[in-house]
């Protein structure tokens, strides 16, 4: 055996250390792995966390992020005079929003926008905008715009290029002169869908005067952000607000908790540091058992040189130390291989979040804090490992550990005691009294396989979740292939108008409306929906119960709009409409229906119309479309003045499949590596601890004539048998960890419904298999060079 | 499977059982070598009791283990009955191992998990044809003790279901290494007791290490070696009994 040579500075202890480590240095790096793993999961999440959280509240700071956004019909500009004297506003800013349908060349794709007005010379204002290229628009050129990043970059648009957007009826060519971001578009995303889509949606800026003509703006406005002073206590100013605002159909001010792109983002953060505790939690916990199991092992073949240690004067607290350090060791490389993947990944991840993330710069950056923290965590598990070893070392009294340990006592075990001995050959018996004889152990071994296990469940269930969501949004509840909306409620002979358009094959007209509502002091916006009776093409469905049976009376709630309201079926509330004759009413609660996305509230068709007091207005309609005559639909679509957007869901789905799908991809392989790393560890470990602690009985069989083939079944079917009772514990154990997490990682935006494949199960089976097959067949390498002399001649 | 075996279905009693020609054992330790055995020759019959002695480091343990096919020489030939040991393959070793020899070694090397009668079973499992276990302790007496665990037996008794173990397979030969080397006088002679019965008994052919001179008296024949090599080779004209010896 080559023994590292080691500088005569380091004390004995430290060189004994130090050698003995190098011995069982799969081991140790197996245990590092795991380590190491669970740690740099725990720096990915936290530091992606940390460098998205700091870049974003720096950016909120520098380019003056508002605290009180609020839309309205129109209002006139000395308005704002006002607005800026609601006591706590400290800075206030009219502006002109409106949405355009865009008319992309060569692309017959639906898309649109929001143009926004803005200075006619730059001066700093709220939500100020970054140029990332180009210039300024200039004062007079009226058709210059600024547009947004992600929109450019998905469409390749740079700053001199044209698009021609219908602008309230009429076509009108702009020019792109600056490529801009703004703190208040980060994630982009059209009102009412759940994911971004880029290409067909962008935000636009444009000198205030120009915009406001086209739209019978001047003098006007029709959005209003605030800025507050610090001890401002912003419900107040909404409401104060709200009440300015109300006689000029203000749709209800939201606080910057509820402004969409903060809203996205801080549900993304969330989830973020979610993961971040709960996975590194499991591999941290796994590491120390095996630390725990490592370490006892040697503490009882090291019991005479511990004694020996002992008898020449080292004091117990030395010894303690000694034991100590080897799990801090192994701990400490566990951070080195933790903080270099972490960091690694840390920047992949945070720079897959600048795909759909719009930051000026986003910069990685791994906190000082994250390290340490990651250091005392590991060296937490580590400690925790060592400590039932160490405790054996340090009551075993000299005297008694220079006698060899008794031989183990073992007992028939329950199986044999019922008679069914008679079906076990001698090796089976040995490896089921082993097994036995150290239930704890086996048990632990068991669970540490489980959890391996599970993890490939947990990684591999969010991409079944997801493809379920999607499924279920997509296929389940949406029937339709385009969504057009309005800009303004009209009448329902609008959906003749839509059915006559070429590639037409269906339609159904819908009603939605901005509301608030109010449950005690808790009030939300969110838009009521009014549901026809036989809803086809857009359906509202509960992933439980399915197609949702509409009841006639009352307001239905998707149930994280319930939750955020504190409130179930049968409870009271207040309905305030924020568009028309703004109407108000108490209303029964009369469902919740888990429609996994979207926190709105859904009426029958005809109860809507009535509380709205009109006829059977409607706001937009679902289509179902004959591909072959889409473009032309497009186009006509395009040309009609009254549509504000056309939304085609395949496209959503495209970006889904663009974007996040890749992202989750990475996530799950990461994972699942991660989780091979841990069952590795754990079968890997175990079966190295069995060999040292039976190769002096292997090699006795071998002496008295069995072959490699029958020796090697009775340590390794040791681990075999843990991990066929593992893999339905690690089922089960996934099943439970998905829960908990969907659970974590539920937010406003959507709830993660709790599905875990067929697939994932087999897959999750299958690796831990491989696993223990890889493993089993490294230590099989092992029993081959067995030395079958040296055990024979030394007593155990 | 012929070439699996290296054995001979009947001994013939002309016929030397091994037959050593100039052995050679170096073993390398890093830098230094330690020249274990050197020019060994030596040949002994079927059914013969040979006890080998020697101080340590002399050789014997290294000579017992390349009969026992455990180990192969650095150079030198080894025969079994006519067939060559020395260039076995590692699978016809195990087999000549399962099939021909018994081991008892000094630390009995039984397996904790498995009772008395078990751990004969283990060999009698995997035996041509065997004698039962019950049969096996029988003759080493501990046929009341074959549902004990080897924590549950004293050191003497554990050698002794050692010795059961080695002799269930009927092999043609036992090689003892130091068998009461662990154990006291009293122990140590009902072991020796057993070893001379099983020698006498079923002619199992018996090879004894030991550095213990006394036990020589019980032997047919009396090896002697110092530094690899045999410096005394000679034959009782008659074996004593066990109580006729001292210790």
């Amino acid at each position: 055996m080559v023994e590292l040579r080691l500088p005569k500075t380091l004390s004995v202890l430290d060189r004994k250390l130090l050698r003995e480590l190098w011995r069982i240095r799969g081991q140790a790096f197996a245990i590092a792995g795991v380590i190491g793993a669970g740690l740099a999961l725990f720096i990915v999440m936290l530091s992606t966390f940390g460098s998205l959280e700091t870049t974003q509240s720096t950016y909120y700071e520098r380019y003056r992020f508002a605290d009180v956004f609020a839309s309205l019909k129109r209002a006139p500009e000395h308005l704002v005079d006002r607005i800026a004297e609601i006591p706590g506003v400290d800075q206030a800013r009219s502006r002109v929003v409106v949405g355009i349908t865009l008319d992309l060349e060569g692309s017959s794709e639906p898309a649109g926008g929001l143009i926004l007005s803005i200075p006619e010379v730059r001066t700093p204002i709220l939500n100020d905008l970054f140029l990332r290229s180009g210039r300024y628009i200039e004062p007079g050129h009226r058709d210059e715009i600024l547009a947004s990043e992600g929109f450019t970059k998905a469409n390749g648009l740079t700053a001199g290029d044209s698009i021609t957007a219908v602008i309230n009826g009429h076509q009108r060519v702009l020019t792109i002169v600056g490529i801009a971001l703004s703190p208040e578009f980060i994630y982009n995303i059209r009102p009412g869908e759940f994911l971004p889509d880029e290409k067909t949606y962008g935000i636009f800026w444009m000198e205030r005067k120009s915009l406001a003509s086209a739209y019978d703006m001047d003098g006007a406005f029709n959005d209003v952000v605030l800025r507050l002073s610090r001890d401002a206590s912003a419900p107040e100013v909404i409401d104060r607000l709200d009440r300015l605002l109300e006689p000029y159909g203000g749709l209800g001010a939201i606080p910057r908790s509820l402004q969409q792109s903060h809203w996205y983002i801080n549900n993304e953060l969330v989830q973020l540091r979610a993961m971040g505790l709960v996975i590194p939690a499991i591999f941290l916990v796994v590491a120390a058992f095996l630390l725990n199991i490592v370490l006892s092992r040697i503490v009882s073949v090291q019991r005479e040189e511990i004694a020996a240690v002992k008898a020449v004067g080292y004091s117990d607290l030395a010894l303690a130390v000694h034991y100590i350090k080897w799990s801090l060791v192994i701990s400490t490389m566990g951070v080195f291989i933790g903080v270099l993947f972490g960091a690694l990944m840390g920047r992949g991840m945070t720079s897959m979040y600048v795909a759909y993330f719009h930051f000026p710069l986003l910069q990685y950056e791994l906190p000082a804090r994250v390290v340490v923290q990651a250091f005392a965590i590991s060296f937490g598990s580590g400690v925790l490992g060592a400590l039932t070893a160490v405790r054996r070392v340090v009551s075993l009294p000299p005297a008694e550990a220079m006698r060899p340990e008794p031989p183990a006592t073992f007992q028939k075990t329950f199986i044999e005691r019922w008679g069914l001995d008679r079906f076990l050959s001698q090796p089976s018996r040995i490896i089921l009294r082993n097994l036995q004889r150290n239930p704890t152990r086996a048990a632990l071994s068991l669970i540490g396989i489980a959890a391996g296990g599970s993890l490939m469940i947990l990684g591999s269930f969010s991409l079944d979740a997801v493809n379920m969501m999607m499924d279920f949004q997509f296929n389940v509840a949406q029937r339709h292939d385009v969504m057009v909306a309005f800009y303004e409620p009209g009448s329902s002979q609008l959906r003749y108008e839509l059915s006559r358009l070429p590639g037409v094959l269906e339609v159904e007209p819908f009603r939605s409306t901005r509301v608030s509502l109010r449950a005690g002091h808790r009030e939300r916006q969110t838009s009521l929906n009014g549901v026809p009776l036989d809803a086809r093409l857009n359906r509202l469905v509960d992933i439980e119960t399915g197609p949702v049976r509409v009841p006639p009376e009352g307001l239905m709630l998707s149930s994280t709009l319930a939750e955020i309201l504190h409130v179930g079926a049968g409870d009271e509330i207040e309905i305030k409409v924020l568009e028309g004759r703004r109407n108000r009413a108490y209303v029964r609660v009369s469902k919740v229906v888990d429609d996994i996305m979207g926190t709105s509230g859904y009426m029958p068709e005809s109860a809507l119309h009535r509380f709205l007091e009109e006829g059977d207005n409607i706001s937009g309609a679902y289509l179902r479309v004959d591909s072959d005559h889409a473009d032309e639909l497009y186009r006509h679509l395009k040309e009609l003045p009254t549509v504000a957007a056309v939304v085609r869901k395949q496209a959503a789905i495209d970006s889904f499949n663009r974007v996040l799908a890749k992202t989750l991809g990475s996530v799950r392989a990461i994972n699942v590596l991660f989780a091979v790393v841990i069952a590795f560890g754990v079968i890997y470990n175990a079966a190295r601890i069995s060999l040292s602690e039976r190769g002096r009985e292997l090699a006795t069989l071998r002496v008295i004539g069995f072959r490699k083939a029958e020796i090697s079944y009775i340590l390794l079917g040791e681990i075999g048998l843990l991990t066929f009772l593992a893999i339905p514990v690690s089922l089960l154990l996934g099943y439970g960890l998905a829960a908990a997490t969907a659970d974590a990682m539920s937010t406003e935006l959507y709830r993660i419904p709790l599905v875990v494949s067929e697939r994932t199960y087999v897959f999750s089976a299958l690796t831990t298999v491989i696993a223990t097959l890889v493993s089993c067949l490294i230590v099989r390498r092992k029993l081959d060079s067995l030395d079958l002399i040296a055990v024979l001649k030394t007593r155990e | 499977m012929t070439t699996d075996t290296v054995a001979m279905p009947s001994a013939l009693e002309s016929e030397p059982i091994f037959r050593i020609e100039g052995l050679d054992k170096i073993y390398r330790m890093g830098e230094v070598s330690v020249h274990a055995l050197r020019g060994i020759d030596l040949q002994f019959s079927a059914g013969q009791f040979l006890v080998l002695l020697g101080p340590s480091g002399s050789g014997k343990s290294t000579l017992l283990n390349i009969l026992g096919g455990l180990d192969v020489p650095t150079n030198g030939k080894v025969l079994y009955r006519g067939r060559e040991l020395t260039t076995a393959t590692e699978r016809e070793l195990t087999t000549f191992r399962r099939r021909n020899v018994g081991f008892v070694f000094q630390f009995y090397n039984l397996i904790p998990s498995l009772t008395a009668a078990e751990n004969v079973e283990l060999v009698t499992e995997i035996a041509e044809d065997p004698m039962s276990p019950i049969e096996a302790l029988k003759r080493v007496g501990l046929e009341g003790r074959q549902d004990h665990f080897p924590a549950q037996l004293s050191g003497g008794e554990q050698q002794r279901v050692a010795i059961a173990r080695a002799i269930a397979k009927r092999p043609d030969v036992l090689l003892c290494d130091e068998p009461t080397g662990a154990l006291d006088i009293e122990t140590g002679s009902v072991v020796l007791q057993v070893l001379d019965q099983v020698n006498r008994e079923l002619g199992t052919t018996l090879a004894i290490i030991t550095h213990n001179a006394s036990i020589a008296g019980l032997a047919d024949r009396v090896v002697t070696l110092r530094d690899g090599r045999i410096v005394d080779d000679k034959f009782n004209a008659t074996r004593l009994n066990i109580d006729d010896i001292h210790w």
